[in-house]
């Protein structure tokens, strides 16, 4: 994607790219590459003796069972959440756009959850929803159903995937509201004149002209799930009932901070970056096309 | 002020360190130790150190809180990996393993107390906790500091009201059966029995107990090539006997960690396992009269249990390319002042950790500690009622967060009911040998 | 997915014309803010409570008698004992972290997302994705690399190696490069015809435009600046520094021995800046529709 008119100078592009690059060089890529290097290493927790083995940590990874239903979590996972937080997002942002009263203090207690810090939302998650002391977890048990996140895998995936879309919600009703303020009220107008319908008019006028937001929050949901869930799953499930909650970011903190397996972890973080990069990688050549702007 | 000022005025505040690294402030030799315990718990750390601190004036302990148990021992690895690390790091239990394998990272106990001249005989230390933290030959390797067992908690009221005696409490796992089934029939407790810390109280604490190995080479004190040792009859038996419960419901699973005890102190469950440390959290929480007592064991095993096994936390000393000889006898004199009786009894009745030695435990009950606080004694008997065996003495598995990891993982697809005991165990039991032949491989040097 | 199309079908963006629809408008927010606040509302109420109540999971949905004596023992001298740093202080030092990080962020990033939006040079989408790469392997599982490399700058322990690291934004620089490839291509011709050099340009039309996504990235990055926990535990040694989410931490008790009362207390007080900003962003919300409606 580029646009057409543009400047031509040669030297300043470099120079405001410069302090971003000088801080992702230093920060990111020179400890990430140390990472992929240990990937192909095996050492104990403080790197007292180390050993090259080429790709064992990576044949090791794939030959198990585990890892590969793993993956598979992870595909639910992100994509529920993903669905989940930008949908309902939304909606909540298209309704706290309209011109009705009270409009700033809904929004003001939608971006609440946001602020809440991971430490105090993963004690939270626990007294919502555990079944013998969370408030909802009794609830439902007191309705008649048989609630127990701890044992049934498909109830447990479900309160990360709530948990973790919860806390998204608000970052992208953030983001979706901006987008509906910044779109000019004279265009609506506009279409509100020519007499389509609500709907028609949010299909054919509203939702193109949010296409770049949406497509920002597509990116950003979709690392946030793979990457930023870590936390919530430790707090809920730690990857339990068996492994029914363990994805591919979950375990690979738990390998390389909780277990101390540095090469796996690495290895594992490795396969990761592969994999979204060419996620991303196809968004932006395929979907990106398709963004109007 | 413009901008530019603005810029070059955070430029100055962003070089600044925070504190000028002052080694002898004072002329007092600075001692770093990280810790892990928040809450009530790290105030009582704190306090520990200030009255070291306060105690003589030619060193000087920084504690420093660095978060949960893991990370405090990340962050230390990873400031040993960069060459600053703490001179005293906190670990946990099941992390003494990969300390021990650490070789050049750590300086021995026993080394360090020897180098500086200052003897402390292991045999003061209560045996469950001087054996954990042991090397084959009985000498110190970490300095204990707060240790635990687990021990079993018990609503008494609920009791009461399912007809069953409040003074001649079940001791053996058929009369804790037993009782849970008439607690169910009576209905008196919405829950008869739950647990916290599923592995370590019904594995780790059951092998100890009942004198079997959880692993081979006395549970890895022996060497790397440990394997484990999960198709022992015991285990067998008594997840036989945790599936059958849970299937007639007088056993309800709570989650991993300590998740299952919430409801304990809530007064839905009638009977719970925790760490004798939660003991503060029922005091404060709990509505209803309770009582603590020692583990249950398998009677028709045998007739006399062994010690349990401990949970906690021990000191480290770290190494660092320019660390004076000072600075370890610092540390040195800092071990020895927390083993002294009068600290280590303040210790033990403020935090309700045991305590390290017997003497203090000698001098709470001439005290009479135990008779105002019932049950506080448990878990010291529970440690100390036997001399170790090679079994019982503590683990030194590697990798041994993954491998409890692991045995809740499989306990749960049993849970589930997706797989019966004997694949459980099996399953278990590979993919704990995994990660004890990935140890043994990562630290073979 | 009901509510979402419930707000589509109801009318877009129009003031208040239909009584109806703006009832089920009202009905469905409402339900959305108790549905997202019902947390920090048991945290509220919590803060309210004794110690016992909250331990024993007895979640309270009603105010309790202790507020006063909660929040007071936290603010004045409830932490003082525990960490020998008062609330105020950690509140100050995160506040402090919190404004840098963003700052830093934004500015970094309105910057670069500027050179990849209006420029055409030999690397330019290679360095777009160096940049957006970094959105991927949080520092948490490549704590060790890049622990060793602040410590080996000379970085641990300063205010520096605190913030530097975390202000790199491939988020920001997403968003911006995603709104400046939606300002029309006229009024870059319409600024060249003008004589506007790129660095006018910016002053003078990219930078107000870009108003409300300012506001929006500075609620969510101001937000991660306060709620930063891993990163300042491990390169601060020094208690002078210590933020309130390493207080909040610090206050849980690993054996069950946590006062909930105080924790919820302190996490009210540690909410309240984030919320602040929040409200006075709304401004600038406001401020963003009305200057791209001229």
């Amino acid at each position: 994607m580029q646009r057409k008119a543009i400047f031509n100078n040669k030297l300043l592009p470099y120079l405001l790219l410069a302090p971003q690059l000088a801080i992702t060089f230093v920060f990111f890529f020179w400890p990430a590459g140390e990472a992929i290097w240990y990937s192909f290493i095996r050492q104990d927790a403080f790197g007292i003796s180390k050993q090259f083995v080429w790709f064992e940590n990576f044949t090791d990874l794939f030959a198990d069972p585990l890892y590969h239903q793993v993956i598979i979590n992870t595909v639910i996972f992100s994509v529920a959440v993903t669905v989940l937080a930008m949908g309902l997002a939304l909606g909540l942002a298209v309704l706290a756009d309209r011109h009705i009263r009270g409009k700033d203090g809904y929004r003001t207690l939608l971006i609440w959850p946001y602020a809440v810090a991971p430490a105090v939302a993963a004690i939270l998650y626990i007294f919502l929803f555990h079944p013998d002391i969370g408030l909802i977890g009794r609830a439902l048990k007191a309705a008649g159903v048989a609630w127990n996140y701890t044992l049934n895998g498909n109830q447990a995936m479900l309160v990360v995937v709530l948990a973790a879309a919860w806390k998204q919600v608000s970052y992208n009703f953030l983001f979706f509201l901006a987008g509906l303020q910044s779109i000019p009220r004279s265009v609506l107008e506009a279409a509100a004149i020519d007499g389509a319908s609500p709907l028609h008019r949010f299909r054919t006028v509203i939702f193109p002209l949010l296409s770049p937001t949406t497509f920002f929050l597509l990116v950003i949901n979709i690392t946030y799930a793979f990457f930023d869930t870590f936390g919530i799953i430790d707090a809920l499930t730690k990857g339990g009932p068996g492994n029914a909650t363990q994805t591919l970011i979950y375990r690979a903190y738990i390998d390389g901070r909780v277990n101390l397996d540095i090469g796996s972890s690495s290895a594992q973080s490795v396969v990761l970056m592969i994999a979204v990069m060419a996620l991303t990688l196809v968004q932006f050549r395929f979907i990106e096309r398709k963004v109007h702007y | 002020m413009n901008r530019r000022d603005i810029l070059l005025g955070t430029g100055g505040l962003l070089a600044a360190p925070f504190i000028a690294p002052s080694v002898r402030a004072q002329g007092r030799t600075e001692i770093q130790f990280w810790y892990g315990l928040g809450g009530a718990l790290g105030e009582r750390v704190a306090e520990q150190v200030t009255r070291f601190n306060e105690s003589q004036s030619r060193f000087r302990v920084n504690a420093n809180f660095r978060g949960s148990y893991v990370e405090v021992m990340t962050g230390a690895i990873a400031a040993w990996r960069a060459g600053t690390p703490p001179h005293i790091a906190q670990v946990f239990e099941v992390g003494t393993a990969t300390m021990m394998a650490a070789g050049p990272a750590i300086r021995p106990t026993h080394e360090l107390l020897g180098e500086v001249g200052i003897t402390l005989d292991p045999k003061r230390y209560l045996a469950g906790v001087r054996g954990y933290y042991s090397d084959t030959q009985g000498r110190l390797v970490s300095m204990p500091h707060n240790s635990s067992s687990a021990v079993m908690w018990i609503n008494l009221e609920a009791f009461e009201k399912a007809g069953l005696s409040t003074t001649d409490l079940p001791k053996t796992w058929a009369e804790i059966r037993a009782a849970a089934q008439r607690i169910k029939a009576t209905n008196a407790a919405e829950i008869p029995i739950s647990t916290a810390w599923p592995t370590w109280v019904m594995f780790e604490q059951m092998s100890s107990m009942h004198d079997v190995g959880l692993a081979s080479k006395a549970n890895g004190f022996e060497g790397l090539d440990a394997e484990m040792n999960l198709a022992a009859p015991i285990f067998t038996k008594h997840t036989n006997m945790l599936l059958e419960m849970q299937r007639e419901g007088t056993f309800v699973y709570g989650g991993r960690d300590a998740d299952g005890f919430a409801s304990f102190p809530a007064g839905k469950a009638a009977m719970s396992f925790n760490s004798s440390a939660g003991r503060a959290q029922v005091q404060r929480e709990a509505k209803f009269r309770w009582a603590s007592v020692m583990l249950p064991y398998h009677d028709d095993v045998l007739q006399s249990p062994r010690n349990g096994v401990i949970g906690g936390a021990s000191l480290w000393t770290l190494t660092a390319r320019n660390r004076t000889a000072e600075e370890y006898r610092g540390v040195a004199e800092f071990y020895r002042f927390i083993s002294e009786v009068e600290q280590d009894k303040w210790w033990h009745h403020v935090t309700g950790y045991v305590p390290l030695t017997l003497a203090a435990y000698e001098a709470s009950r001439a005290e009479g500690f135990y008779a105002q606080n019932p049950g506080a004694d448990a878990a010291i008997i529970q440690l100390s009622r036997a001399e170790p065996t090679p079994n019982s003495q503590g683990f030194r598995l590697g990798g041994f967060v993954e491998i409890r990891n692991i045995i809740q993982e499989e306990l749960e697809r049993g849970f589930q009911g997706q797989q019966n005991t004997e694949t459980l165990l099996a399953n278990a039991n590979r993919r704990a040998n995994v990660v004890l032949r990935n140890f043994e491989r990562a630290n073979r040097r | 997915m009901a509510e979402a199309r419930n707000s589509i079908a109801a009318p877009m963006g129009m003031a208040g014309s239909n009584p109806r629809a703006d009832m089920l408008t009202h009905i469905i927010l409402v339900l959305g803010v108790l549905l997202f606040a019902l947390p920090i509302w048991i945290v509220l109420m919590g803060s309210t409570h004794d110690a016992a109540t909250i331990g024993r999971g007895e979640v309270p949905l009603l105010p309790g008698a202790e507020a006063a004596a909660n929040y007071g023992a936290v603010w004045n001298q409830g932490n003082k004992q525990r960490a020998g740093v008062p609330v105020s202080t950690m509140m100050f030092n995160s506040a402090i972290m919190a404004l840098l990080i963003t700052f830093g962020k934004i500015a970094i990033s309105i910057i670069s997302a500027y050179a990849v939006a209006f420029f055409s040079f030999p690397g330019r989408m290679l360095f777009f994705w160096a940049i957006f790469i970094t959105l991927m392997l949080p520092v948490e599982v490549r704590i060790f690399p890049t622990f060793q490399v602040v410590s080996d700058l000379g970085l641990v322990n300063t205010y520096a190696g605190l913030i530097v690291p975390l202000i790199a934004s491939a988020t920001a620089t997403l968003l911006f490069r995603q709104f400046f490839l939606t300002i029309p291509d006229e009024l870059v011709e319409a600024a060249k015809m003008d004589g506007a050099g790129p660095i006018r340009f910016f002053k003078d039309v990219v930078l107000p435009l870009s108003a409300t996504n300012i506001a929006a990235l500075f609620v969510i990055l101001f937000v991660y600046g306060w709620n930063q926990y891993l990163w300042p535990l491990l390169v601060t040694t020094s208690t002078d520094v210590e933020t309130i989410m390493i207080g909040i931490v610090k206050m849980l008790g690993s054996q069950g021995d946590t006062e909930w009362h105080l924790v919820m207390a302190t996490t009210v007080l540690a909410l309240l800046p984030p919320v602040a900003i929040v409200i006075l962003m709304q401004r600038w919300f406001v401020k963003g529709l009305v200057e791209t409606e001229k």
